[in-house]
């Protein structure tokens, strides 16, 4: 009776013998978050993929016209990047995507600051951005092409479109949510419409416009793919298209790979300007 | 000081010229300073007002003047309009309809309840935000509050009672002439608040601003105030001047006499064992 009503800690000691290390594990309370992080967790999944790809290319149960070995995309690879293919397709395509991104992004930001600056920039700017954000840019590619034919400014303009748009949603939420009573504060200390802007509005915006970045560089890619595979004549789209005609499989997934690099890649830079400029931020990611 | 709502006259930095009119009948209570603030007839509402039985006003003609140098404690209960009245005098009050007069001199700085420390700006930059040139005072003030050194760390990296003391620099990087404190210990710890005390009180002895500091600790308010006034539905019901020499302890017979009769005007009963 009376251990009943013993304080928990007085249960585990060393006289409590042979049950020590079980009750001792009983009393601590049931763990209900992920725990601590595995090292190299990244790469697990990844490398099971490509161990589950060799095997099964190994023994023959994938069939290499449905998708080449891992060694051949290798070796694939470096006959393209021998032959001078792979870079210019990829500084076409980069260029491509970098125009884009960064016409996108001043675009994306101009638009949101007007926006949630002023509420008459709001009633203008955020209703169409928001009916924008509901077609999918593939739906207007039909409408691009007829206005601005099939050459490099139809591309250029639809990898802007989707990379605007979540600069701009990201960065006006950002904006929005700036906690009133910093606003308040900029009030009582008397900061200018400038001081304003540049000490509180721009600084509290940017992990919205961050955010934005890594769903933007994303699209970029996402949109590249789309536009490269329409009529082009240079790009890792179109290398991939031409492979498919010939159904060379091998230099489809050296593209598809490349892809996922290129993505994966600039991905991680944004993530990594995300944590220097945002080092003031102690989140539970970081 | 910022656009106020229609139907409210605000004097800044003309203290002079319009305390000239009004000191006749207030009811001074320390020496013969001058007057930094003063608030006549001051009433307002939330919303929008209407004369029939609908919006019932936060402030119901406040008179209040506090002379330079004066530090004034408001209590009151929750929803006695305490905060109402420092945010009028703040010019925060943006949303809210009313009339009467009030006037403030030209520096006026505000401490919160929350430290409101932007977080993306590291401690020196918060101090000396929205003045120019100022990295030396910002430090000397950082020291005065005890964190010399602290300059370059980011707010978060401070503790709750660390934060309000930069919050404290950087009310007094300002020099202000009236210094407005909403409940500024409200959320730190018991010792921590005690000390804070003390840091205040040397603060204001140094630098000399009028203060009103809103709270709802009545002993805050005896140990550090010059006057307590007690704020009960929109009016002022009780002005009282705290007397007391030297240190001011609880344990003083003069300090309890004080909070008997502000927890009387506050409508607390006494408790039976105390007095």
């Amino acid at each position: 009776m009376s251990t009943l009503t013993l304080p928990r800690a007085l249960h585990t000691g060393p006289h409590s013998g042979t049950g020590t290390a079980a009750a001792a594990r009983r009393r601590t309370t049931r763990r209900l978050g992920p725990g601590r992080p595995i090292r190299g967790s990244a790469a697990i999944g990844l490398l099971t993929l490509l161990v589950v790809w060799s095997v099964g290319s190994l023994t023959g149960f994938i069939d290499t016209r449905t998708l080449s070995a891992p060694w051949t995309v290798v070796t694939t690879a470096g006959d393209l990047i021998a032959d001078g293919r792979l870079q210019t397709n990829l500084a076409v395509s980069a260029q491509r995507a970098f125009l884009g991104l960064l016409i996108g992004i001043a675009v994306g930001t101009a638009l949101a600051l007007v926006s949630g600056l002023s509420r008459i920039g709001e009633a203008f700017i955020d209703g169409p951005v928001q009916v924008k954000r509901a077609i999918p840019s593939l739906a207007l590619l039909p409408l691009l092409i007829l206005w601005l034919g099939i050459g490099e400014p139809m591309k250029v303009v639809t990898i802007t479109l989707g990379v605007a748009v979540p600069v701009y949603i990201h960065t006006h939420n950002g904006l929005r949510t700036i906690d009133a009573r910093y606003v308040e504060l900029a009030e009582t200390v008397g900061l200018s419409r400038w001081g304003f802007v540049t000490r509180v509005i721009l600084p509290g915006a940017l992990p919205g416009f961050l955010l934005g970045l890594r769903f933007a560089v994303t699209a970029a890619w996402l949109s590249l793919v789309v536009v490269e595979q329409i009529n082009g004549t240079a790009g890792i789209g179109y290398m991939m298209e031409l492979a498919r005609t010939y159904g060379q499989t091998e230099i489809i997934v050296v593209g598809l790979v490349l892809y996922g690099v290129l993505g994966y890649g600039s991905d991680a830079v944004v993530r990594l300007v995300q944590r220097r400029a945002l080092s003031w931020r102690r989140t539970l990611a970081d | 000081m910022a656009a106020h709502p229609g139907g409210l006259t605000v004097v800044a930095g003309a203290v002079a010229d319009a305390v000239d009119t009004v000191t006749t009948d207030l009811t001074s209570t320390i020496d013969d300073a001058p007057a930094a603030v003063v608030v006549q007839d001051l009433v307002r509402t939330y919303g929008v007002p209407t004369k029939t039985d609908g919006e019932t006003p936060v402030l119901l003609g406040v008179d209040l003047t506090i002379r330079q140098g004066e530090f004034v404690a408001i209590l009151g209960r929750s929803g006695s309009g305490k905060s109402t009245l420092l945010r009028a005098l703040a010019g925060l009050d943006h949303d809210v309809s009313g009339s009467g007069t009030v006037v403030v001199p030209e520096r006026v700085s505000v401490v919160f309840q929350d430290s409101r420390l932007l977080p993306w700006a590291r401690v020196l930059d918060n101090v000396t935000l929205g003045l120019r040139h100022a990295d030396d005072l910002g430090r000397e003030r950082l020291a005065e509050v005890g964190l010399a050194g602290r300059e370059r760390a980011w707010p978060t990296e401070l503790s709750g009672g660390e934060q309000q003391r930069v919050s404290l620099a950087r009310s007094l990087v300002r020099e202000p002439q009236l210094l407005l404190a909403d409940e500024p210990f409200g959320a730190l710890d018991a010792l921590t608040r005690i000390r804070m005390h003390t840091l205040l009180r040397e603060l204001c002895a140094r630098h000399r601003p009028a203060v009103l500091l809103v709270t709802h600790d009545v002993d805050e308010a005896i140990t550090l105030a010059d006057r307590v006034v007690v704020l009960d539905s929109g009016r002022i019901s009780l002005h009282l001047p705290v007397d007391l020499e030297g240190t001011r302890s609880a344990a003083d017979p003069g300090f309890a006499a004080l909070r008997a009769r502000l927890l009387d005007a506050l409508g607390v009963p006494p408790t039976e064992g105390t007095e």
